[in-house]
């Protein structure tokens, strides 16, 4: 890439096709690429990161591919499914009468993939809600920080504070106690009632019971609140110090180099969006039980139809992977074993419910807007998110409403927004090389730095 | 995808200029993380400091001009010998 000028988009795309394209080497994505390829298909995958695996299979720096990732890409690689890495989305069509093809920054040359059929296997984010301070350096997210950590961050040492919900705040404390740091405290909001029935319910997910009582085993020592959730974060220049609220109105302030924050997992739907697949309030994509999405020939797979885990991506992945390659046997097979993992789901859902208390985290000048510092007060009494972007620029920056959007809709009750091409910012080389798809005609954004086009 | 390529498993990127040795296959988010030279990542557009968030793509609050390239998220990158990183890009 030194080489290369500066944005130096070669003159035409590269065209690939597929009769099945995958988007995501997650769990889900890997696992429909091979029920897709034993079906007989030709299968490419693209991904975003450098590596296949997902974030849930992401290694260590130095350590090669996660043991159980290994089996399933060795697998893909040897039933000849194509895998592009570190590759990225950002428009695409679903039209047949037009063209059915996502364009995707590579980020040297844009590639036109044209696929028959498509599994959408885009994983999910966290959700991030604001509170005084979460702006500093040093606050990430819980995900977040563990991705860093993977990524060759040295937390050796350091002073980590936890604070969230949900079985991913136990599973990188763990991990983080694993790499050196310190974990000074870890608060999930959930009350303890709840999390322990939630709990005890696991003896039907044996796997799941024994990977419970191993992290509870690894954490030992360290102290985890339960009803409590961080309200404000201090420091001059990055964080130094939190303050823990608890649901029996306590207040205290735990001294900390690092602060995970994470509230959960929302469906990562934007592609799924913006190809007309319809979605539920929550972001979750809209499927039956073969995976379909309301749009013909398009699937969809693992965390964006609702947030479930490893075992209900799987699944899902077999099933929409089977039946995008038109094996409906085997599609069928694949939904009984799915039916059992859903109902983990729901009670998933109901033992980390966000409790009411996190409407208020954010106060009248905290932003909310990290793109654009648009503050709180600036969009609470606002009516949608639409007139949040006229009105306050909120939701218009590079990242696209992808952290606020999920805020304000748990803060504000806003509906989700249209989703517009491109999905992330790429130079203006690469849309011009891309020319305009039946999803981006109305695309007309003057704004944004020379050389990137940020979508409105 | 992991670089043993340079000797004792580190390569060498510049950040502003400044010759930093990371950890070869590290993700350039973590190493500037690492990196006690670089306090914030970037400035926001009201200038206050700020890191990574996500730290898989998703929020852009580590982006940085690499190689040229303005807007590249840091954290969805491996960190290569020669690398040229420009912070508040």
């Amino acid at each position: 890439m030194a080489e290369s000028a500066p944005n130096g988009y070669g003159p035409s795309v590269e065209r690939h096709d597929a009769d099945v394209v995958v988007v995501g080497a997650g769990p889900a994505g890997l696992l429909a690429a091979i029920a897709a390829c034993e079906a007989g298909r030709s299968v490419l995958v693209v991904d975003e990161n450098p590596a296949a695996g997902g974030q849930i299979w992401r290694e260590a720096t130095g350590q090669g591919p996660h043991p159980r990732a290994r089996l399933v890409i060795r697998r893909v690689r040897r039933l000849g499914a194509g895998v592009l890495s570190g590759v990225t989305v950002f428009d695409g069509s679903a039209d047949a009468r037009v063209l059915r093809a996502l364009h995707v920054d590579d980020p040297r040359r844009v590639l036109e993939i044209r696929y028959r059929e498509l599994v959408l296997a885009t994983g999910a984010s966290e959700l991030f809600l604001p509170f005084p301070g979460w702006t500093l350096p040093g606050v990430t997210g819980v995900g977040g920080l563990q991705a860093l950590v993977k990524g060759g961050f040295a937390v050796r040492g350091r002073r980590v504070l936890l604070a969230g919900s949900g079985p991913l705040l136990l599973a990188v404390a763990a991990s983080l106690k694993a790499a050196g740091a310190r974990v000074v405290g870890l608060c999930e909001q959930a009350p303890r009632s709840r999390v322990r029935r939630f709990g005890f319910g696991l003896w039907r997910h044996p796997l799941k019971a024994l990977q419970g009582v191993g992290l509870l085993a690894a954490l030992r020592g360290v102290p985890i609140h339960h009803d409590s959730w961080v309200v404000e974060a201090r420091g001059a220049g990055r964080v130094e110090r939190a303050f823990v609220a608890d649901a029996a109105g306590n207040r205290r302030a735990i001294d900390c180099d690092l602060l995970a924050t994470g509230y959960g997992l929302v469906p990562a739907s934007r592609l799924a969006e913006l190809l007309g697949c319809a979605v539920d309030h929550d972001g979750r994509v809209l499927v039956d039980e073969t995976c379909a999405t309301s749009v013909d020939g398009i699937w969809c797979a693992g965390e964006p139809t609702g947030i479930g885990g490893v075992e209900v991506a799987m699944a899902e992945g077999r099933v929409a992977g089977s039946h995008a390659a038109g094996d409906r046997q085997r599609g069928a097979l694949h939904a009984r074993l799915l039916r059992k993992e859903q109902r983990f789901v729901r009670r998933l859902e109901r033992a980390f419910a966000l409790r009411d208390e996190l409407r208020a985290l954010p106060d009248d000048d905290t932003i909310l807007c990290r793109c654009e510092d648009v503050s709180f007060g600036a969009v609470r009494s606002l009516r949608d998110a639409r007139q949040a972007k006229l009105e306050t620029r909120c939701g218009m920056g590079p990242c696209q409403g992808r952290v606020c959007g999920p805020a304000s809709s748990f803060l504000c009750g806003f509906p989700r927004d249209r989703v517009r091409p491109p999905l992330i910012p790429v130079p203006m080389g690469a849309l011009a090389v891309a020319g305009p798809s039946n999803t981006s005609k109305q695309r007309s954004n003057e704004r944004s730095n020379e050389t990137m086009e940020t979508p409105e | 995808m992991v670089d043993r390529s340079a000797g004792g498993g580190e390569v060498t990127i510049r950040v502003d200029g400044r010759q930093v040795r990371v950890p070869a296959g590290a993700m350039l988010a973590s190493a500037l993380c690492n990196d006690r030279a670089t306090q914030a990542m970037r400035r926001s557009v009201t200038g206050q400091p700020r890191g990574p968030l996500c730290g898989m793509g998703i929020c852009f609050e580590c982006r940085a001009t690499v190689d040229g390239r303005p807007q590249v998220r840091t954290c969805t990158l491996v960190c290569r010998e020669g690398m040229e990183v420009r912070l508040d890009g």
